[in-house]
């Protein structure tokens, strides 16, 4: 469905079912230069078992008008701003990699207006190598073949995809072929430069999840318990032989790890 | 400076798709025979089917077997997905069915497999879908042929039987400035010699029964999806950018993405039209795909070798192989074929068709039949057998000539394929 946030057209999928804003909602955040079909393999669940779901693509990601924004603090407010676009008082949040920081922030920021947080991929500070973040910013393929090797673990880069038939590796960069000049360098640099972290993980006071991939070479496990152990109550799930990018790698792990946190619709 | 480390391709045709079975530790790939797989409840039952969650169902749909050939097929030649068919005739079919319907066109190449030729030319127009031919050396011959209504340009990365190389990148960019996919045909290059979405394909097919299976034991073929085509900015195509009501209203594009062509080819075409491969023959073509590396890179220097020496030869009037000077893709072949132009060659026999029909029934080694890439060395007389249907004019711009003979060219000792040419030749002249 297309919403209008700051006068901006922005798409969400919703998981093949019209969105009814008087279910309990959740909305999915992409992580870098990534849109919402990376979560294809959780989304049509949720849908399909009595939840709203809005899987958003950030400004100037897949179907969403730009500009993109820099900040992880300014995604966080428009995130807010899209909950009230599509008349959501609350909603669970799902955020990945640069996604997670995004939904990390709106919690602190709006406690209010999240009811549930679940982080994938997440830990504070998310600092990016220097020559991927460098290669980025010149536009150059090297960023996207780093991004995608370091993102998807090693197991999944020898296949055996629970999809039949799919070569993760071949999607993965297809989807950072398809974002625009800048939109990498964007989403790094505002993971990079992201100094907020800790004091939002202390801040938190909604139920939260960490989905942690036991071979993530972006936000190795050491790194995203540091940053649950702060928040209060968070609950910890650890993928076992997945890399960064859990949802695609291991989707059924994923999902029920969500759907076991996620309160059930009534 | 960073390296991605990616694995490569002599890895993957070994490896792609697969892990020891978790089972019993099987190294080599298990064939599970079954032709449905048990639900672990009601509710996984209803989300497999309603593909909110993914997993194997029934095997006209999906195979645990199958899906490491198509996943290692798809790896090798760097698409997002593909979906193994009955025959590489089915994977074309398969193409055509999941892009356009009843009042579409395709832009051909007229130099392609005689079987592929009958339906464009004579099966398809029964269903309401046209085909126009064109040179496949003359981009601008397909930018003429072009209609409103045109879903799909079409070509064989090597022509059957003559050789012709595609331009690749020029008949996609074509393609791309009206909107439409380009389809090659990969079987006689195989992902070794050369990957055709490199060069901007948006679609492959391929014969596996062919080079990738190399034993001639199965008949089998395999569709794949580069996952380039921009489905949503060209607006042609319904399948992929609306509603469909086979699936409560999935839009594929919208929540496939770069793997909405290939996953409609599968949950629509192969759950309906069903031309699915058996995961026995997903076995057989993996036995074959792990030595492709090895049999492509024999399979060539063997043919150079047999180039050279019938080239040589005075009863034979004429070679064509892309590698030699004189072919007029000569150097298209050297830029884009650098580690090979394949194994299949044509000539023709001095004498005309008598003296092939000598030539032919001489030969001890080689076997006669219709069929190329197998381990064992082939040859063929096209006219009066896989084009024997086209009319002159037809076998005129395909290129297929009277005294035509093809030879797929194998992995015996090429001392041993050149004593029965030239035994074979001598008899064809007495």
């Amino acid at each position: 469905m297309e919403l209008s946030v700051d006068g901006r057209k922005v798409f969400a999928a919703t998981g093949g079912k019209p969105f009814d804003p008087s279910l309990p909602a959740i909305v999915f955040v992409h992580g870098a230069a990534a849109d919402h079909t990376v979560w294809k393999l959780q989304t049509r669940y949720f849908a399909w078992h009595g939840q709203g779901v809005l899987a958003v693509d950030m400004p100037a990601h897949g179907r969403s008008e730009g500009p993109p924004i820099p900040t992880i603090e300014g995604l966080a407010d428009w995130l807010i701003a899209l909950l009230d676009a599509a008349g959501l008082r609350q909603a669970a949040l799902v955020g990945h990699s640069v996604g997670s920081l995004v939904t990390l922030e709106a919690a602190a920021r709006h406690p209010g207006r999240v009811s549930a947080l679940a982080l994938l991929g997440c830990a504070v500070p998310m600092r990016v190598n220097d020559e991927l973040l460098s290669s980025a910013r010149a536009n150059e393929h090297l960023a996207n073949q780093l991004t995608n090797a370091w993102g998807y673990g090693r197991a999944a880069q020898r296949g055996k995809n629970t999809v039949p038939g799919m070569w993760m590796m071949a999607g993965g960069m297809r989807l950072l072929e398809d974002a625009g000049d800048g939109i990498l360098y964007n989403d790094m640099n505002a993971c990079h430069v992201y100094e907020g972290g800790d004091a939002a993980a202390r801040n938190l006071t909604c139920p939260t999840l960490s989905i942690m991939g036991e071979r993530d070479m972006m936000t190795p496990v050491r790194q995203a318990r540091k940053l649950a152990q702060q928040i209060s109550g968070a609950r910890q799930v650890v993928i076992e032989g997945a890399g960064h990018i859990m949802m695609d790698e291991t989707p059924d792990a994923t999902l029920e790890a969500l759907r076991d946190f996620l309160p059930a619709p009534s | 400076m960073a390296d991605p480390k990616n694995l490569n391709f002599d890895t993957l045709t070994l490896h792609a798709g697969q892990k020891p079975d978790a089972a019993y530790g099987a190294r080599a790939v298990p064939i599970y025979q079954s032709t449905s797989f048990v639900f672990q409840d009601t509710d996984h039952a209803a989300a497999l089917f309603n593909l909110e969650r993914a997993g194997h169902i029934y095997s006209r749909i999906s195979n645990p077997t199958v899906a490491v050939l198509e996943e290692r097929i798809a790896a090798l030649e760097g698409g997002v997905g593909a979906v193994a068919t009955a025959s590489g005739q089915a994977a074309l079919h398969l193409g055509i069915a999941t892009l356009m319907g009843q009042g579409s066109h395709i832009v051909s190449s007229a130099s392609i497999y005689g079987g592929s030729h009958n339906m464009f030319a004579h099966t398809l127009p029964r269903f309401g879908i046209e085909a126009t031919f064109v040179d496949p050396r003359d981009p601008d011959a397909y930018a003429a042929a072009i209609r409103p209504n045109t879903r799909l340009l079409y070509g064989e990365t090597l022509g059957n039987p003559g050789l012709e190389v595609m331009n690749v990148r020029a008949v996609s960019d074509v393609a791309h400035a009206h909107g439409i996919p380009l389809m090659i045909d990969n079987t006689f290059a195989t992902p070794y010699l050369f990957r055709p979405f490199e060069h901007g394909a948006d679609i492959v097919t391929h014969s596996a029964t062919k080079f990738l299976g190399g034993h001639g034991v199965a008949v089998a073929g395999i569709l794949v999806d580069s996952g380039q085509f921009d489905w949503e900015g060209s607006g042609k195509f319904p399948t992929m950018t609306e509603p469909y009501d086979g699936y409560h209203g999935l839009d594929f594009a919208e929540e496939f993405g770069p793997g909405a062509f290939i996953m409609r080819a599968r949950m629509e075409g192969l759950r309906d039209f069903g031309a699915s491969m058996s995961p026995q023959t997903a076995f057989y073509i993996l036995q074959g795909v792990e030595t492709l590396s090895v049999r492509m890179e024999r399979h060539v220097t063997n043919t150079r070798e047999i180039v050279k020496f019938l080239s040589g030869n005075e009863a034979v009037a004429w070679v064509t192989y892309p590698e030699l000077p004189n072919h007029a893709d000569h150097n298209l072949a050297m830029s884009l074929l650098p580690e090979g132009a394949g194994a299949i060659f044509s000539f023709g026999i001095r004498g005309g068709r008598g003296a092939g029909a000598k030539f032919i029934e001489s030969l001890e080694i080689y076997s006669h039949l219709a069929n190329v890439g197998d381990a064992k060395s082939l040859i063929i007389h096209p006219a009066s057998t896989t084009h024997q249907q086209m009319d002159a004019a037809s076998l005129e711009a395909a290129g297929v000539s009277e005294d035509m003979v093809r030879m797929s060219v194998g992995l015996e000792d090429v001392r041993d394929l050149m004593d029965d040419l030239g035994n074979a030749l001598r008899r064809s002249q007495r």
